[in-house]
């Protein structure tokens, strides 16, 4: 028999995530946050069908039209972003790069949430010596500046190329997103293990360990539900440190490699000599970074501070 | 005091050493095999990499091999740089580390007095315009990328404004370009290290300021605020003798934590403006495969961060008789 104390777990958990989304839409700056990253979104999921050249490397057009403001500009053919020095619509190429950034932050960011509250939470609930011992590897690793860790990581995975010879086929182009899972689960796990140890006392979870209850199913159904908040809040933070790892990676050339849409990407590729011949190849991707940075921190912020009240 | 500060010191030690293994294992034996980088990759011949492999000591076992390592480090033998030939680890490392320090110290001049006034003024107007408008700066303008606002200020500020009347009377303190010469003097490079120094205190800004409004805020709740404004002690009086006082003081740790945000945002900063600091140094290294090279600067990185954190707690301990004692 299951007692009424755990049954109500889930369905809380499900009401603190809707206060929470409710709490981000009446605040104007996170409602405002959260719109323009459900823009991007937008883009990210239908870019290919949105980008009047779906071919980010289609060369075809004149090189270095500047942008045009023309009421038929979005007609097919013509260029708003102009093009940069190969003749790629610049245009196309930011609509086309919102589904890497996406994807690689996105994911990074699930696996990190995933892999990491689950074992902060085994850490936090079991305690002992094997939570202090993985306590203090997470303290050593965290020592080291994220984006240290991210370059090195980069690069080792980079050396195993070199070494062996031959890309596993998805690899190349997932490795910044592993990168970023793994950089992050330690720091969510030591999110998730804090949050457990103020769960793990209350009453819930002492009558679930008196029934008998498996360790998983009082981790997974007891506590889990009570310290999502935390997590959500943690994985909006995460997730907008990804956005701007995956664009400082890309902008340093250790993203996405050429021809790929990758905003950092063309940053880095229009700036410098190439700025004073098409500055809007380098400003388009720039603003788009710099507009789905902002948005998700708003949103994040926002995410935060409802999580705040509803304590 | 003693028992506090012993305490401290274990578990810097500790936390040093296993940071110290887990970058050797990490550049050491997950990339596989050094020594075929150092020989040339795929083409080396067997004999070549089984040479280069006895010369490093990598066929003694591996807990051998990580003290071997951490022994030559600690002693300050970090090995040839195959990045620039000819060049030693060491001098390199060293040499890049003081101009990106020359690089941190500027930007820590420029960002610690803007960011304490700005966290200042929003703790004491919490919610009313003031904080609105910094809480809305400090998230959006200084949360972009370094390369982003990087770009921006050379662009408009070195590229747009070379030539202007207010280039020519700013002379030889114009900052045109960041990429000098690695080993300029302090004076020479103070020119070029404006520019990059103010990105770099966009980086801070935003995580110091909020940081210090939080304290602010939290310490005007406390009761002997009240008791002193209801004593009829003028309330600037109140701010600055007792508010600021104790709000102020965990800034000290907050500035050693950022010196490790500093550190990230430094490598992109120095990239983008061609500034040869360290964070240039260790992208290189990793382009080129220099796998050394770069566990000698990840090793300096995480020393210098240990040891501001260790700094801090002693001076917080030092300034706070709760955790002196405690």
């Amino acid at each position: 028999m299951r007692s009424a104390v755990s049954d109500r777990q889930p369905r809380r958990a499900f009401a603190a995530i809707w206060r929470l989304l409710r709490a981000l839409l009446r605040q104007p700056q996170s409602a405002i946050g959260a719109a323009l990253v459900g823009f991007f979104l937008l883009l990210a999921l239908f870019g290919g069908a949105l980008a009047p050249h779906p071919n980010a490397n289609d060369q075809s057009h004149a090189v270095r039209q500047p942008p045009t403001l023309d009421l038929g500009a979005l007609q097919l053919g013509a260029h708003p972003f102009g093009t940069d020095r190969l003749g790629r619509d610049v245009y196309s190429r930011v609509i086309l790069g919102a589904s890497s950034i996406f994807r690689i932050a996105g994911l990074g960011t699930l696996i990190s949430v995933v892999l990491g509250s689950a074992l902060g939470m085994f850490m936090g609930y079991q305690g002992g010596w094997l939570d202090e011992a993985l306590g203090r590897i997470i303290d050593a690793l965290l020592a080291i500046p994220a984006l240290l860790l991210a370059l090195v990581l980069v690069g080792i995975i980079r050396n195993l190329d070199f070494e062996i010879g031959s890309w596993q086929a998805g690899l190349a182009d997932n490795v910044v997103l592993l990168v970023i899972a793994a950089l992050y689960i330690p720091i969510v796990a030591r999110v998730a293990r804090s949050a457990t140890l103020d769960i793990k006392t209350r009453e819930f979870v002492q009558a679930a360990e008196i029934r008998g209850e498996s360790r998983a199913y009082i981790i997974f159904r007891e506590i889990l539900p009570s310290v999502i908040p935390a997590l959500v809040v943690e994985a909006s933070l995460r997730f907008s440190y990804a956005i701007f790892l995956v664009a400082s990676l890309g902008f340093l050339g250790f993203g996405a490699r050429p021809p790929s849409p990758d905003w950092g990407l063309m940053v880095n590729e229009n700036r410098g000599g190439y700025y004073r011949l098409t500055p809007w190849a380098l400003e388009f991707p720039a603003l788009a970074i710099a507009a789905l940075v902002i948005a998700v921190n708003l949103m994040s912020d926002g995410i935060r501070r409802a999580a705040q009240k509803g304590e | 005091m003693l028992p506090f500060l012993r305490r401290r010191f274990v578990f810097f030690l500790f936390t040093y050493l296993l940071s110290s293994l887990m970058i050797f294992f990490l550049l050491r034996v997950l990339p596989g095999d050094p020594a075929r980088v150092i020989a040339g990759g795929r083409e080396a011949t067997a004999e070549q990499v089984a040479e280069i492999r006895a010369a490093l000591g990598l066929n003694a076992p591996l807990p051998q091999q990580y003290v071997a390592w951490l022994g030559d480090f600690l002693r300050g033998d970090w090995g040839e740089t195959i990045a620039f030939r000819g060049a030693h680890n060491r001098e390199l490392v060293l040499e890049r580390a003081r101009n990106s320090a020359r690089l941190a110290l500027v930007a820590l001049l420029l960002s610690v007095p803007l960011s304490l006034a700005l966290g200042v003024i929003a703790g004491l107007s919490e919610n009313k315009l003031p904080d609105i408008l910094i809480s809305l700066l400090t998230l959006s303008v200084v949360s972009l990328p370094e390369f982003v606002t990087g770009l921006f200020l050379i662009n408009t500020v070195a590229l747009a404004g070379g030539g202007s009347p207010l280039a020519d009377a700013l002379g030889w303190w114009f900052p045109a370009s960041s990429a000098v010469p690695a080993n300029a003097s302090f004076g020479e490079m103070l020119p070029a290290l404006w520019l990059p120094a103010a990105a770099a205190t966009l980086v801070l800004l935003a995580y110091i300021s909020r940081l210090t409004r939080a304290g602010v805020i939290e310490e005007l709740k406390r009761e002997y605020v009240r008791a002193a404004a209801l004593k009829g002690i003028p309330w600037r009086a109140v701010i600055w003798r007792h508010v600021l006082r104790n709000a102020l003081l965990p800034t000290i740790t907050v500035i050693a934590i950022s010196i490790s945000w500093l550190i990230s945002g430094l490598v992109v900063i120095e990239f983008v403006f061609g500034f040869p600091g360290l964070g240039g140094l260790l992208i290189t290294a990793i382009e080129r495969r220099d796998l050394l090279l770069a566990q000698a600067i990840v090793m300096v990185t995480v020393t210098i961060i240990l040891f501001a954190n260790l700094f801090a707690d002693m001076a917080y301990a030092a300034l706070n008789p709760r955790v002196r004692l405690g």
